[in-house]
């Protein structure tokens, strides 16, 4: 599979008041065309922040990116200047945020908030773009679209919203959909109408999504690949059914035992003791080591990479940066 | 799993909370929000009874309504025998040490002006149940317990994190040894991680101390986890009510069903097989809910007098209770 985004080494900080936030640690991953990165982390993680520094969406200052590279179709994202950026945004990379009531603009119509990018990017006429706005709320599955094009975002309900908001994301057929928790703020009856729009779509249109959730279940459900954040680092890494069926980073394993589970009501759930990590700390060991039961002096000493280790499942691949090996129960690399 | 005993402690019977809409120039009422249409349950002592739904179902409005934070407009709540709807506010008053609450936000019921000593303090004070001494003991010990520090007693709720506030807060409810604690989401501003944490604790606390939880939460699958009978509620209205692993196993309600397998299953194997009854549209008003059954705009399996007659609400089975038309 071709990739369609590399992404090396990046740094996003903040520089405040209270000293500099490591937001973002030195993150690698690519996206294959066509392929769903399910990206999963808790609040804090660096999820958003990855994806916001990759469209120069972060406001600097405070914020600065400062290191990195992010190749889309050869051109390095993060060295585009701001007019270049723009003209990706929205057309060859389309975007959905978490909250579709904030994200949509209140007095604008929908119509004209569909129409908006298709003129801009690809220089339709009006009528044209009034066309392809009707084409995309009925692809999204709105009831009579023609008529709710001059409709404004508060006549629609969260779920409509949220439809709306992937209309636009998906205007001008983008070959990269970055989703950040876009069923979050949804209950899971419309988030099951969500999922199964974006799988429909994704087989229709054939475009690659990087769809960043705190939910490792509906990750589960959508994802080809997943990639687990903690403290603004990529921890884990694997093919979705590898990840679930043998995870090796502690964290996952605390993460995935923390979820109750609809199938199972029984076990009692294990908690990850401590709290999230303070990000103004700067990440000389392992984040993760301060809350996790196998941490010995290496861990809060050196900061592990990600390293290729053996899939459980074969022809999958397998990724963890942790300096103990769970199922050997000893460590990893020697000590 | 907590005990159960046959006792009923809270009997809820057709409980309906209507807000009334105002409109024109004379602000004359035009309508009503019907949030809560007539619910009748009862907790028994000792069990976790579940309240699950989706957002606008009116289960929190439920919550407040049996605490008599609302005046309910129709419907009584017993509490131990006592009607609380008969009560002036001072006897009220006197019934609610022994009824409290833990809240969804944990960031918005903590006062930011006040030390956690004193927020922890402040309904032992109210209810003047000791003097000053056996008052710090108490903030202390109730520290201890929650699993907090008594040495952070003279900290504020900004010092502490999400799911350490939420302990403030559980700690706050369990100051005056209630026997009934309404937990109001307490879960879902908190990361998965710390969820557990604190769902632990309430399970833990509730063996200790033989509490009797109501758990209103959209989380089905941490209500399984937590819950001994789980109620489901549609748009003001229960629309089913049985043991926890009766209604996960085998759902009678359409809204049950499609609610339970539209819930994601943190294993990619079983996604790829499992079926999904998918609704369509949104949730009506509850301002002007739909006749007939309420559900029966998005039911998969409507028949003409779903549209007509309200269900009625009666015991399918053994402790199994359901308002459907097609259940036989």
């Amino acid at each position: 599979m071709q990739k369609i985004l590399d992404v090396k080494g990046l740094k996003t900080r903040f520089h405040t008041q209270d000293g500099t936030v490591h937001a973002v640690n030195g993150v690698s991953f690519d996206v294959a065309e066509g392929e769903l990165l399910g990206v999963v982390g808790e609040s804090g993680s660096g999820k958003s922040v990855t994806m916001m520094s990759l469209l120069k969406l972060i406001p600097i200052p405070p914020g600065d990116i400062s290191s990195g590279t992010a190749e889309f179709n050869g051109a390095d994202l993060l060295q585009m200047k701001d007019e270049e950026i723009r003209d990706i945004r929205g057309s060859q990379i389309g975007f959905i945020f978490q909250d579709p009531m904030t994200s949509l603009n209140p007095v604008l119509s929908v119509g004209h908030q569909i129409m908006e990018p298709l003129r801009a990017h690809l220089g339709m006429s009006k009528e044209q773009a009034q066309a392809r706005a009707v084409e995309m709320l009925k692809l999204v599955g709105i009831p009579s679209a023609a008529d709710r094009l001059a409709d404004y975002p508060h006549q629609f309900s969260g779920g409509m919203r949220q439809r709306v908001m992937i209309a636009i994301a998906l205007a001008c057929t983008p070959q990269l959909l970055f989703a950040d928790e876009p069923t979050t703020a949804l209950d899971v009856t419309i988030q099951a109408q969500i999922l199964d729009l974006i799988k429909r779509l994704r087989k229709e249109l054939g475009m690659a999504i990087v769809w960043i959730s705190h939910d490792l279940g509906v990750v589960a459900g959508i994802a080809d690949r997943v990639m687990v954040m903690y403290g603004g680092q990529v921890v884990e890494r694997a093919d979705v059914k590898e990840l679930y069926a043998s995870p090796k980073h502690p964290y996952t394993l605390g993460l995935l035992g923390s979820l109750p589970r609809l199938d199972d009501a029984e076990t009692r759930l294990t908690s990850i003791d401590g709290r999230p990590p303070n990000l103004l700390r700067e990440p000389l060991s392992c984040p993760f080591a301060p809350r996790c039961q196998y941490a010995y002096d290496r861990c809060h000493k050196e900061n592990p990479a990600l390293e290729h280790v053996k899939a459980k499942l074969s022809g999958n691949t397998h990724e963890v940066a942790c300096w103990w090996d769970v199922e050997g129960d000893a460590p990893r690399y020697g000590s | 799993m907590a005990l159960n005993t046959n006792e009923v402690l809270l009997s809820v019977d057709n409980l309906k909370m209507h807000f009334p809409i105002y409109a024109g120039v004379f602000r004359r009422q035009v309508g009503a929000v019907k949030a809560v249409d007539g619910v009748t349950f009862d907790v028994y002592k000792g069990e976790t009874l579940g309240l699950v739904g989706e957002s606008g179902c009116g289960k929190s409005t439920t919550g407040r309504a049996i605490l008599q934070l609302y005046q309910p407009t129709d419907g009584t709540v017993a509490f131990k025998g006592t009607e609380l709807t008969d009560l002036t506010g001072s006897e009220m008053r006197k019934m609610r040490p022994n009824m409290q609450m833990i809240f969804q936000d944990p960031q918005a019921c903590l006062n930011p002006r006040m030390t956690v000593g004193s927020i922890i303090d402040e309904p032992l004070r109210e209810h003047s149940v000791a003097d000053a001494n056996e008052r710090r003991e108490r903030v202390n010990q109730l520290l201890e317990v929650v699993g907090l520090n008594p040495m952070h007693a003279n900290r504020y709720p900004h010092e502490f994190s999400g799911g350490q506030r939420q302990r403030i807060g559980i700690a706050r409810a369990l100051a005056l040894n209630p026997e009934f604690i309404l937990c109001d989401e307490p879960i879902a501003a908190l990361d998965v991680s710390i969820q557990a944490q604190v769902v632990n604790l309430l399970e833990d606390l509730q063996q200790e101390l033989g509490l009797t939880y109501l758990f209103i939460s959209h989380d089905l699958s941490m209500v399984r986890h937590i819950a001994d009978r789980v109620a489901v509620m549609y748009l003001g209205k229960i629309v089913e009510l049985a043991n926890q692993d009766v209604l996960y196993r085998e759902p009678l309600h359409p809204y049950t069903q499609a609610l339970l397998s539209a819930v994601p299953v943190p294993d990619p194997v079983l996604e790829e097989t499992r079926q999904r009854v998918i609704l369509q549209g949104d949730v009506p008003s509850p301002a002007n809910p739909p006749t007939g059954c309420r559900f029966h705009t998005r039911c998969p399996i409507a028949i003409e007098k779903c549209s007509q007659e309200d269900p009625v609400w009666r015991e399918f089975h053994n402790g199994h209770w359901v308002a459907c038309h097609l259940v036989d």
